[in-house]
């Protein structure tokens, strides 16, 4: 899977969904990207997105790719603050996931547990479920 | 720019080929397009390929397969575009010739998938995805492709069976073609009752895994000889999109097909409607269904209805996978491309057996990378 | 887990994440026998680089000495503020008794300046000795115990080591406090230490979140101080006791200030995540899902 350096780089991006600002047009981007989309500028700031977004689609892959174990759901995620973004959904079965629904992210193991996972490094990102403000649970 | 010729064919039967390497495939399919053209040498060998580092663990197949062809020491790389290398190796012969560099280029594509299991195969196809934020969080192609139906779905208003008739259509254009996988056709209740492997994508909206190679060669004006059964590549053109979905600017539009589409037709001087037949990239059903709307044929959110109404058969008025598409002739990734533009020429020269499409005189092949991150397009002129 | 408590802790103790200068996670189930996990919390957090972060393992009392560990550091102005966790996915051999109770959870707590405090700590006892009632190898699947053992030996004898010393040093009594919290194997060993403490149920029943969640291990003592806290009034005292296995207990007392009502009302109660609970098709996937299956 990824190497720990990999890891390392992309940390920002899968723990805390961290993105950019372009400082001269203003743009936001999700994931990041070596110069701004709209402008091509390279002065691009940190920028944390607020966590929480709608499904736009969803799938439940049944066919794991070897290092992850099915059955799980990917989505793409649109995010409060406009940028679009790819991940698991958790603690949700395919049969409960409608387009549209508010989700939020929680951060998990990317990979379920597997026979490679004994001795490797285990990888955490974001994931998205369904919203907890939508329980009528209150969350700053 | 040089006008370019195709002037021979050559392509091996898609199967899973437990005795053929790649090596193998691949100058079967070279000596056999060799053969069609008459010649017993070229400039230099394109080679389309996928997997064969990853999978293969051999890299530098240009060499590879010129020197299991017989073509040493000529000049031979490999390009690759994800599932759109075999489509990308015609291209790139293209341009060798049309920029006066070479006069006589073949372009093999060739895959080897049935060495792996599946679920390493699975992850290897997922390298045509975003590796940082698709494939490293658990996105599969199947997956992409199920997710992008079920969108297809919601905006549309239609259910899963709409997509129904292309892989029919594709299993019934199959199954006169002896160099296709499946050749059995398919019914219905067969594609109803295939197991959703990416809700809602069922097995059977997905080309198979499998093995192949197909060979073409191109030629400049100057060394086309009357003997050899030459056609025009009327337009080769290539487009990319953003490689990661979240970043599109429209998840049902394929803004690298639709780009390359419309410059190819510009180049050829054609429109949509005087295509004879279209060579499409149904690896998956709603690419299928994308790849129409893309190149003019239908509207955004309308191609699902050429399904339906027939128009995708071959008496309709835009005949899809004539001899079976990525679907039934079958999918080994990096040589579908190639596939693509053998079986055009074979339809322009008339020389499609039961398969044909009488009076074919422009056909357009595309040949998608990932999910539409490269895409390659042909118009083959008779 | 220890992420999403983590996160409620800081979005209820209004702190800025620059400001937390110690991140300690206590757990016996860490993913790394090498490598703290307190680094991935911290980072996920927006803690780092500048903080003090490490695992600390003491059995089921890795969260309560997560908690020692951040009072001292906090009291000794080593730090401003410190995050201490407790978490586990409790381990149990397959068809062991244990697997009965398992349990799973995480509770997260920031302590800082008295000021800025929901409450605050009165003082600190701890009661360890050598007894190998409950224990793992480096590199083993599943711990080892060693039965009734666990009982009168273990819990009991540093619960009450732990307590008595703690009730000593303060000058208090059982009756002094209006909620106490113990660490929770079972909801019938927490009515027996009550009982020969001097503490009754009125007193006990609000953290005693075992009959819902099973035991949680390094989780189960503090998650029972949260169900407390949600409810606490200001001016109540809560005593923790925890017991960690190998063994030993740590007795903390505290008692609520007025800032608790406004910080009740943000952030989600316990009760709400027990509610949200999902049910889970059967052993089979149970097995799957905590590794016991190998796939």
């Amino acid at each position: 899977m990824s190497s720990p350096a990999e890891v390392r780089r992309l940390s920002g991006y899968r723990l805390r969904l961290e993105g950019q600002q372009c400082s001269t047009c203003g743009e936001v981007q999700l994931p990041p990207r070596p110069l701004c989309r709209r402008c091509r500028s390279t002065t691009l700031e940190v920028r944390r997105f607020v966590p929480r977004g709608k499904v736009i689609s969803f799938a439940e892959v049944s066919q794991a790719p070897s290092g992850f174990s099915g059955p799980y759901v990917i989505a793409l995620v649109a995010l409060e603050e406009g940028a679009i973004v790819g991940a698991q959904l958790s603690d949700v079965t395919v049969e409960e996931v409608e387009i549209g629904m508010p989700v939020e992210v929680t951060i998990r193991r990317l990979r379920q547990c597997s026979t490679e996972e004994a001795e490797g490094l285990v990888e955490y990102g974001a994931k998205f479920r369904l919203s907890s403000s939508s329980d009528g649970g209150a969350r700053t | 720019m040089k006008d370019v010729f195709l002037v021979g064919v050559g392509q091996v039967p898609v199967r899973e080929h437990w005795k053929l390497s790649l090596r193998e495939l691949g100058a079967r399919a070279a000596i056999a397009a060799m053969t069609d053209a008459g010649v017993d040498r070229v400039d230099a060998v394109v080679v389309g390929n996928m997997l064969g580092s990853r999978l293969g663990h051999q890299d530098n197949l240009g060499s590879v397969i010129a020197d299991a062809a017989g073509l040493l020491p000529c000049e031979a790389w490999r390009v690759e575009a994800a599932c759109a290398s075999g489509g990308l190796a015609v291209r790139a012969a293209a341009m060798a010739i049309s920029s006066g560099g070479h006069d006589t280029v073949m372009a093999v594509g060739l895959e080897k998938m049935t060495d792996a299991g599946s679920a390493e195969v699975t992850a290897a196809l997922a390298a045509a995805c975003d590796h940082e934020y698709e494939a490293a969080q658990g996105f599969t192609f199947p997956g992409i492709a199920g997710l992008v139906m079920r969108r297809y779905l919601h905006e549309v208003g239609c259910g899963p069976e709409a997509f129904a008739p292309f892989v029919l259509a594709a299993h019934e254009h199959g199954r006169r073609n002896t160099c296709a996988l499946y050749r059995k056709g398919m019914t219905l209740a067969e594609w109803q009752e295939s197991p959703k492997i990416a809700s809602p994508l069922r097995l059977l909206d997905c080309a198979p895994v499998c093995d192949g190679a197909a060979a073409v060669i191109l030629c400049s004006e100057r060394v086309v000889r009357s003997s050899q059964k030459a056609l025009r590549v009327a337009a080769s053109t290539v487009a990319c999109d953003t490689i990661d979905l979240a970043s599109r600017k429209d998840l049902l539009t394929l803004g690298g097909a639709v780009d390359s589409a419309t410059r190819a037709y510009r180049i050829a001087g054609v429109k949509s409607k005087q295509i004879s037949l279209f060579e499409a990239h149904d690896a998956f059903s709603p690419l299928a269904v994308l790849s129409l709307e893309a190149c003019g044929f239908a509207r955004r959110g309308e191609g699902i209805r050429l399904g339906a109404s027939g128009a995708i058969r071959r008496d309709g008025s835009i005949p899809l996978g004539t001899f079976g598409g990525l679907k039934a002739r079958g999918h080994p990734v990096g040589a579908s491309g190639t596939y693509q533009v053998v079986e055009a020429a074979l339809q322009l020269r008339g020389e499609a057996g039961e398969n044909q499409i009488v009076g074919a005189k422009y056909a357009l092949t595309q040949s998608i990378g990932g999910y539409g991150a490269t895409v390659v397009t042909h118009i083959l002129e008779v | 887990m220890c992420i999403e408590a983590g996160y409620e802790a800081m979005s209820r103790a209004l702190l800025e994440p620059g400001v937390v200068g110690a991140c300690w996670v206590g757990s016996e189930s860490a993913p790394y026998g090498a490598k703290p996990c307190a680094v991935i919390v911290g980072e996920a957090l927006g803690v780092t680089p500048n903080v003090i972060a490490a695992d600390v393992q003491f059995a089921c009392k890795s969260g309560s000495e997560a908690m020692q560990a951040a009072i001292g550091f906090v009291g000794s102005r080593m730090v401003d503020a410190a995050l201490a966790m407790g978490a586990d996915a409790a381990q149990s051999r397959p068809g062991d008794a244990l697997e009965v109770t398992a349990g799973c959870g995480a509770a997260a707590f920031v302590f800082a300046d008295g000021e800025r405090s929901v409450a605050l700590v009165e003082g600190c006892a701890s009661y360890v000795t050598d007894c190998s009632d409950f224990y793992r190898r480096q590199g083993a699947r599943y711990p080892q115990h060693a039965g009734r053992f666990t009982g009168e030996p273990g819990y009991f004898a540093h619960i009450k080591g732990a307590v008595g010393r703690l009730l000593l040093d303060m000058g208090a009594t059982p009756r002094d406090f209006s909620h106490v919290v113990f660490h929770q194997p079972l909801p019938r060993f927490v009515e027996a230490i009550a009982e020969e403490l001097g503490f009754v149920r009125c007193q006990y029943e609000q953290g005693l979140i075992a009959r819902r969640i099973g035991n949680c291990y390094a989780a189960s003592s503090l998650l029972g101080l949260v169900a407390v806290l949600d409810v606490a009034q200001p001016g109540q005292k809560i005593l923790l006791a925890s017991y960690g296995s190998g063994a030993g207990s740590d007795a903390i007392a505290f008692s609520v200030t007025d800032r608790i009502v406004e910080r009740q009302r943000i952030g989600l109660s316990l009760a709400w995540h027990l509610a949200r609970r999902r049910v889970l098709k059967g052993y089979g996937q149970y097995a799957r899902l905590s590794g016991k299956v190998m796939r």
